[in-house]
Parts: C-alpha cells; structure tokens; sequence
C-alpha cells in the first residue's frame, strides 16, 4: 500500500516536471526573451498567488489542528504539568496573533501595491515612533512570557520534599533499569568499576567489593600467567600489559572504595532494581536521580513534562508529583490500553528508538503493596551465587 | 596583498595570459570563486535532499522494503530495501551536516560573499586573491572527505550532526563512531580552516578596500550582514575547531577531555574525569551562532531584493543595522538553551532563557520593517521577490515556534522531539534556502550573464513552499505529542503509531519538494548556456555591482573605481526621472542622502 503510494507520488511528480519543461519550452519561444520585465498581467497573477497561498496555508493550519490536534499528549499527568500546560496555552494564544497578523498584513500589501500600469511607490525611508512602538510592545510581551516561563520553570526545579519516594533511573544501550531506595529510602552507592554480570548497575555493598576484588584479582593472574607462557608476540604483550595496567587501577579504586565508604557500603543492599515497568505513587513526590552507563541518554516522560538527560560521569536530578492514576488516565483517555512511558530521548545508537519502560502509577495503597512484591538487589545478588541470603561466608572468605 | 596590488595597478581591459587552469580551477577570481562556492554547495544540497527523501521513506514506511533504497544503500545498509538502523542515524547525520555547513554556511555564505563583497563596495577584487582560492580549495577537499566517508566499511559518522561524545567517541558505541567519525572530524577541521581564511578575508576586504564615498552607512544591507557573519564565523568557529581536536584526542590518543566512568561492551573503560557536558558547551558556543552565521546573510540578500524589488527604500535601514549587531551580540550569550537538560543549574537555565527571548526583540524589529518596506510599494514579483517574500513568511512561522522553545519550562516538553526539527527547518533551514534561491534568481545575470527562466522561476518557487510547509508544518503535532527526533521508526510506540498517516504525507511532500529543485536545476544549467543575454541592470538596481559590465573582467571595473555619492536606496525618490537613482549619480543641489 504504502509502496504503491510512493510510486503514485513519484509517478505523478516526474509526468508533472516533463510536462512543465514542455510548457518551457513552447512559451520561451513564444514569447520573446526578456526576462528582466514582467507583463502587467503576470504580475498581478503572482500577487494573487499569494492569496491563494495564505488561503492554503492557514487552511492546511486548521485542518492540522482539528485532524491532530486531539492526538497529542494529554492533559499532564503532574502538578508542576499542569503549570507548564497552562503557560503553553498561554504561549499559544499570545503567538497566534502575530503569525495571523504578519501574514494577513503580508499579503494584504502584496495585493494593494503590486505594479501596475502607471503606479509608483511612495518614498518612506523611516518612522522613529512606529519603529519605537514595535520595538516596545514585542518587549513588553516577551516580559510577560518571560516572567510566567522562570516561575513555572522554578517549579519544575523546586526542593525535595522530606517524605519524597527516590528512584534511580539508570539508562544503558539500550533499556533502562529503575532502581529503588528500599527500607532506609536511601540509594546505595554505585560505581562503575564494581559493573559485571551479577551486578548491572554497579552498585557498592560489601559483598560486591570482595566480588569485585576476587574477580580482578584472578583475571590479572591469569593475564600475567599467559605472558610469562605465550612465547613473545610484541603487539599482544603489549596489549595484555596495558590490560593488567587497566584492571590494577580499577582494583585500587576498589580498595580506595573500600576504605573511604564505610558508612554508606550497604545502603544498597535492600535497594530494589526493576525493568521494563516500575510504579509511583499518585499524590507524593517522586525524586529520580538519573545515571548512564555508556553514552548520554535522556530520561523523557511527556505525560508528565518530565524530561532529563542522562551523562556518564555524573548524576542527574529531577522530581514530579504524579496526580493521576494510569486506570484514571485509561478512562480519561478512553483507551484501556494507555500506559505512561519513559522514553529516550537523546541519540544513543542502533536501537536509541525502542528503549523504553512503562510507568504505572497507583493508588498509594497498591503501591505499598507492589514495592513490598520486589525483591532486594542483596537477595538477587546472593540467589545468583548460589548462596542463602544471610550467608556472611563471603564476606569472610576475601580480605 | 600581492593580489591586490596587482588587481590595483591592473587595468581591466589589458587581458593577461589565462590557462584553462588559472581561469576556471586554481581561480583567484572572486567572480569565479563565488561560482565554484555555488556550485559545489549545490552538488552537496542534492546528496543531503537526496538523503532526507531516503530516510523519510523509512519513517512513512518502516519495515517495507523499497528497491530504491535498496540501489542507493546496497545490500549491506539496506538489504532486501529496509534500512538498517545505523544507516537511518548515519543518513540523518550526513544530512544535517551537508545542510547545516555545506550548503548554507559554505555554500550561502562562500558564494555571494564572495560575489558581492568587491562588487558592492567598488573594490576589484578581495583583499587577498589567494586566501580566497585557498578558502574555497579547503572547502572542496572537506567535501570530498565527507563524501568519502559515505563509503567506509563501517558507514559513516552516526551520532547526530552534533556529535555528542561518548557516542561519537567510541566504536564500541556504534559502527559510525569508527573510521566515519574520523574522517567526518579531519572534513570539518579543513571546513572550519576554509570559513576562518574565507572570514578574515570578507572582514579586511569590507573594512579596507570599500570604493570613495562609501561610507558604513552608506553599505547595502548585504555588505552588513556579510560583514557581521564573518565576525561572528571568526570568533566562534575556532571554538568548534577545539571542541573537535578534543574529540579528536579522545578518540585516538586515550585523553579523557569528554569520558568518564564508562562502561560499554563488556569492559570499564580507563577514561577519568571528563566530561561530555563540556562537549555540549564547545559545540554549542559555535552552534548557536551559527545558525545566525546562516541565517543573517540570508536576511541581508532578501533585504537587498526586496528593496529593489518593492521599488522603495528598505525601512528603517540604521534600525536594520542595529537589529543585525544587536542579533549578533546576543547570539554570543545564549548557547545554553540547547543545554536546559543536561543538568545545569536551573538558575543558568533562567538566564539563558532571558537572553534567548530578548533576541526575539530585534527580529521582530526586522519582519516589521520588512512588511513595512512593502507598504505603498510598487512591487514587480520577479522570482528572486518571491521567493524573499517566501522566507518572510518562514522567518515568521519558525520564529514564532522559537519562542516557545527559548523557554526552559516549555522545553522541557518539547525537546529533542519532532517540535525542534519543525522548528529549525523552517526558521533556519526554509528560510536560508528561500533566501539563497532568491539570491541565485536575483544575481544569475551577474554570474553568468544570462537570464534565467521566469515562470519556471516561479513555478519552483511555489513548488517548494507549499511542499516545504506540507512537509514541516504538520511536523509540529508530532513533537507536541511528544515524538522524539532521531527515531528509525516510531512503530515501537503504539501512542505515537497513530501518526503514521501523517508520516505519509510528510514523506510524499518531502519527495515533491525534491523532484521540484529539478525544475531549478534545469532552469539554472540551461540558461548558463542558453538562456537570453543579460541587460547590464535587469531589475534597476542602485548597488554597484550593476555598473560594471556583463562581459566579466579582471578587475571589475574597466578604467577607475566607481566613486559613491548616496546611500543604496533611492528608489522611488521624488523629483527624479527614473524610479531608481544608483549610488554613483552624484546629489544634486540642497539634496539630502540617505535615510532622511
Ligand atoms: C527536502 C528537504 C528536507 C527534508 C525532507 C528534511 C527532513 C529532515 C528530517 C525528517 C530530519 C529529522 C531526522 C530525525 O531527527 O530523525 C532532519 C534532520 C535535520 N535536517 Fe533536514 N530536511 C530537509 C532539508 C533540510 C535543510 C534545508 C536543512 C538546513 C538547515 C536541514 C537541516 C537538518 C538538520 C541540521 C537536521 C538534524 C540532523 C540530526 O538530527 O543530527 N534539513 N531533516
Ligand atoms: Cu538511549
Ligand atoms: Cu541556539
């Protein structure tokens, strides 16, 4: 279908400029040559080319607005949202004047003072107060937009409540993890370096960092075992050296992990991890810190107005309080199906167009209930080893 | 130097021994340059088209196999027709990059830059004749590196045309990031080199070499606006020239200007302490300005067609001039809202917001005087007219949409979706191809000594506004919905699925808008050879350049340099014969020059 529609277009599109060049060619040698003078009668065809033009093109204007207008995002789902829909509005309803005005006062002069036979232009050369009053009223607009935009964008910035819900969203190529702060509300420490595959996020607790130092130890030994045995190859020497150097660095900023943290080591250990959906509570802030593992990513929630990046190297902020429920929103929208989203929305790669999650929001009451469902980081970490949960023989057995 | 020298004691009429390679490649000719500048922008404006319609069919059609992307892409980008992922970013990327610098910067800029600065000053020739034939050399080596990229193994540079590390950084990151990357880096390290000798050069040749009696306030607007371009070029460009060796350095020499804590394919990698943030900054303390860079020679040519075309003097010409420093000023202090997002202090934010917003100040200032530069005209729509009339329209639309965009409240909606790319197409994009075809139709007799078409003039020009607007009007749902830019395909989302009629017609408007530049196409090469001779001052202009002869000579001028006596635009004075008085008819008695 789609195919045959391109074609059609194509089809119509090369008959349409055969045809023209035709015309061309027959007219140029009709009608003489001089192309530096325009006949009465063209001009006035192309100024009224223009009406037809701004006719099209506010009509294209509505049709756009009433064919897709109802699909675009719906009301926002979050306090500051509704601010920022308000100054939308307000936005919309101040810059529609203007396009209006411009073009109906655009066309309205090509149409009076196209030439004619016999007419002549009036010399103006400047106006001081007409050029003092629309340097000042743009002014005196844009003030207005000004200060509404910097109150709603304090907002959107303002503090973190004492009992705010702090979730880490934590974007990799390609597919989020949402990581919550569990008992103490309090997000463990996390760290590159400590990354592998039971630990995704890198995240610091005791038994990671003696996880950690094992595995590295042991990939260093093994490394330093192959040179002494390999017979000697310049170029892979030289690149198991540097991959030796690389992993005794990481190891010393495991140590120094070890050393300096002491205090906030196990905070993540009840930390809760979750993908492809997770769930906030309606009616309490919801303070996300943001994280990437690889390149910037960029945590977008357009149903709450909710947008940040994500940058390797540091850690991002923002928070919402959601006020509607997804089943509210289902029945606003009238689509069972309908689910907040979080999407990425800065370029990242290959797949940069499908990484996403779902978002529920719920009754506080469902909430409560979903969260206590999730199982800690600790006992995934431990179930993955192979170990009951309280097992201390780890900790022990690596200094 | 020598050049000018030359060109000085040169007379005209004495024909110095040219080569075919001296006259037509190695040219230290403005005239020729300008032409070589045209044309090569051209040829690169119809790759980067040519990739727009490829990655539009993707978006309209996705999952659909079509032969024609299949020929263009082969079977290792686009096997069975259905394009791979990478290439879409890659297409996207080259695309952005050609428009934004290659045919807009270079080529806008290069080549009536070149064309009008000695002729509209009365200068016969550019300060420096080399400087300018190395220019436009460095300029074409980058482009054929850029096109040479298209053919590496791994495809070419991916990560957006504004090349954000860690993407554009690491291989492992994706397949572009690889010896793409590279080359896409060296292409734009000549081009920064070629606009920095092209600028330099602008700025010498206005500032010294303007003909007597032409005084700053007696430029045309188009002087003005070159001149303030290449400032802004020469100050800005050699930030994007650092952010890019940088890159660079990171890339292959294991710096970590840009890295930090990454952990990608399997492996931490040993980068520590960078930053990506500062990249963004780099870049964009040259991007912002360099929409400006092509935006502001847009408005100097309209402003210069308009004028002659509406029979009237510009309105407001000091207020247009302080409009053009005023916009180049402030373009230097609001590169952060690109950044709103990455974390910055939100009190920045606020800042940049306010700086943003007041730009809006003095281009309104200018569609006033624009609109009312047609009041109580007598205009003539020769096709050049048109198409100014056409970016007046754009420059409005995609304005307006700016305003919401300069606020970091709003922004924070609408970023990085189908909102900016509506946006920037039409204020940036549109518009400087409307003024750039304006500008083409207006000085072909001066190029080339013949006149171009004028219905096939006309034809094209309503060709490309109408599917130009069908194609990036409706665009502004999408972002408003909430659609990210720089998706391969939007099927992922069944809330964004819905606009897939919507993503046809845009794609259908987007292929008659490219099969229309084939009217121009024909239209500018048949009349190069074959169109009707050129009258020395076809539209009855009062700039210089229409004084010298059509025949080009070396030197501009045959026997003495124009000498000025009024400002550009009396048109339409009372008490003279013509409706045009040019700028080298002396005042007469008790008459008054210029604005008053
Ligand atoms: C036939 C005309 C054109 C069409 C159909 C077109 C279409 C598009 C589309 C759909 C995108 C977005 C791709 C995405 O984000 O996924 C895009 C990107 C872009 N276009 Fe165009 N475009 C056209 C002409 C131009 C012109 C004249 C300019 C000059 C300013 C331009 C500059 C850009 C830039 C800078 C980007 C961003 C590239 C990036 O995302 O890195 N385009 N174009
Ligand atoms: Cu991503
Ligand atoms: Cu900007």
């Amino acid at each position: 279908m789609g195919f045959l529609l391109g074609f059609a277009a194509f089809l119509l599109a090369v008959v349409l400029i055969v045809q023209i060049i035709r015309v061309f060619e027959l007219t140029s040698k009709l009608s003489g040559t001089d192309q530096s003078k325009i006949s009465y009668k063209d001009n006035r065809t192309r100024a009224y080319s223009w009406l037809a033009f701004m006719v099209w093109y506010f009509g294209l204007f509505i049709w756009v607005v009433i064919k897709w207008g109802p699909l675009i995002l719906p009301e926002a789902a979050s306090e500051h949202g509704a601010t920022i829909d308000f100054l939308f509005d307000l936005n919309w309803a101040i810059l529609v004047i203007p396009f209006i005005i411009t073009h109906v006062v655009l066309v309205t002069f090509i149409l009076q003072y196209y030439a004619k036979p016999g007419s002549k232009a009036t010399y103006i050369t400047h106006n001081n107060k007409l050029e003092m009053i629309w340097t000042i009223v743009p002014a005196v607009v844009l003030t207005v937009i000004i200060i509404y935009g910097l109150n709603t964008w304090n907002e959107y910035n303002g503090d973190i409540d004492e009992d705010a819900i702090h979730i880490e969203l934590y974007a990799k190529q390609f597919d989020w993890t949402a990581r919550y702060a569990g008992e103490d509300n309090q997000l463990g420490k996390a760290n590159f370096n400590f990354i592998n595959i039971t630990n995704p996020l890198g995240l610091v607790t005791e038994e990671t960092i003696k996880i950690r130092i094992q595995e590295l130890t042991d990939q260093i030994a093994e490394l330093e075992e192959e040179l002494n045995h390999v017979p000697k190859d310049g170029l892979k020497e030289s690149e198991k050296l540097a991959a030796i150097h690389h992993k005794e660095s990481q190891l010393s900023k495991i140590h120094a992990f070890r050393r300096n943290n002491e205090l906030s080591k196990n905070a993540a250990k009840d930390d809760k991890l979750v993908k492809v959906e997770f769930h906030i509570p309606v009616g309490r802030q919801v303070s996300f810190s943001m994280r990437s593992q690889d390149v910037i990513h960029s945590a977008f929630m357009p149903h709450f107005r909710a947008q940040m990046n994500c940058v390797p190297g540091m850690v991002t902020r923002m928070r919402f309080v959601p006020t509607i429920t997804t089943a509210e929103m289902r029945k606003k929208t009238g689509n069972p199906e309908f689910d907040y989203l979080l999407l990425c929305n800065k370029i990242c790669g290959a797949a940069h167009y499908n990484m996403q999650m779902n978002v529920i929001v719920d009754t506080p009451e469902d909430y409560a209930k979903w969260v206590a469902e999730q199982t800690t980081f600790h006992a995934k970490l431990m179930a993955s080893l192979g170990l009951p949960e309280t097992n201390n023989q780890l900790a022990q057995n690596i200094q | 130097m020598s050049s000018t020298a030359h060109a000085a004691d040169h007379h005209a009429d004495d024909h110095h021994h040219e080569t075919f390679i001296s006259k037509y490649v190695f040219s230290q000719d403005h005239k020729m340059i300008a032409k070589q500048f045209l044309v090569t922008g051209m040829f690169m404006a119809t790759i980067g088209m040519l990739m727009s319609t490829l990655f539009r069919i993707q978006i309209a059609w996705p999952g659909e196999g079509f032969a024609i992307v299949n020929f263009f892409l082969g079977d290792k980008w686009a096997p069975e027709g259905i394009m791979d992922p990478n290439m879409y970013l890659a297409l996207g990327t080259i695309h952005g990059t050609i428009m934004v610098f290659f045919l807009l910067t270079a080529g806008l800029s290069g080549t009536f830059a070149n064309l009008l600065i000695p002729y509209q000053i009365g200068a016969r020739d550019m300060a420096s004749g080399f400087m300018n034939m190395l220019s436009y050399w460095l300029f074409a080596l980058s482009s054929v590196i850029m096109i040479a990229s298209l053919f590496v193994e791994t495809g070419p540079a991916s990560a957006g045309w504004t090349v954000y590390p860690p993407l554009s950084a690491l291989p492992q990151a994706m397949p572009g990031s690889g010896l793409g990357m590279t080359l896409w880096l060296v292409s734009m390290t000549l081009f920064i080199a070629s606009s920095m000798i092209g600028g330099l050069n602008y700025i010498v040749t206005i500032v010294n070499l303007r003909t007597k009696g032409m005084s700053m306030t007696r430029l045309p607007l188009s002087i003005w606006a070159l001149l303030v371009t290449a400032i802004l070029g020469l100050l800005s460009f050699p930030v994007l020239l650092s952010a890019c060796l940088l890159l660079l350095f990171d890339r292959s020499f294991g710096t970590s200007f840009y890295l930090s804590d990454i952990f990608i394919a399997g492996e931490a990698l040993d980068y520590n302490g960078g930053s990506p943030i500062l990249f963004e900054h780099l870049f964009w303390f040259l991007g912002h300005p360099e929409v400006y860079i092509i935006l502001l020679p847009a408005l100097g040519l309209t402003s210069e067609i308009i004028a002659t075309n509406s029979r009237k003097p510009i309105f407001g010409y000091k207020a247009m001039i302080g409009s053009i420093l005023a916009i180049a000023f402030l373009s230097f202090i609001v590169w952060g809202h690109h950044m709103f997002l990455t974390g910055m202090d939100p009190f920045l934010g606020s800042v940049f917001t306010f700086t943003t917003l007041l730009i809006a100040i003095p281009s309104a200032v200018k569609v006033f005087n624009y609109l009312t530069t047609l009041y109580k005209a007598n205009i003539q729509f020769t096709p050049a007219m048109m198409f100014s009339l056409g970016m007046v329209s754009t420059f409005i639309s995609g304005g307006l949409t700016g305003i919401i965009l300069a606020d970091a409240a709003l922004d924070i909606t609408v970023h990085d979706t189908y909102f900016v790319v509506a946006h920037f197409h039409i204020v940036m994009g549109f518009s400087a191809v409307n003024a750039m075809f304006a500008g083409v139709y207006h000085w072909f007799p001066k190029m080339y000594g013949r006149m171009m078409n004028q219905k096939l003039g006309i034809i094209h020009f309503w060709a490309t506004l109408v599917s130009g607007y069908g194609v990036f009007f409706p665009m502004h749902f999408l972002g408003l919905a909430g659609v990210p830019r720089r998706y391969y395909t939007n099927s992922e989302f069944p809330l964004f699925d819905t606009f897939i009629d919507m993503n046809v017609l845009m794609t259908v408007f987007a292929i008659l808008a490219a099969l229309a530049q084939f009217i121009f196409f024909f239209n500018f090469f048949y009349s190069m050879k074959r169109g009707p001779k050129a009258p020395q001052n076809p539209w009855r202009s009062n700039t210089l350049e229409w004084t010298t002869p059509v025949e080009h000579i070396h030197g501009n001028w045959p026997g003495d340099l124009p000498v000025v006596h009024r400002w550009p635009y009396d048109y339409s004075k009372p008490g003279k014969a013509e409706d045009f008085v040019p700028q080298i008819v002396p005042l007469e008695d008790g008459e008054v020059d210029g604005e008053h």
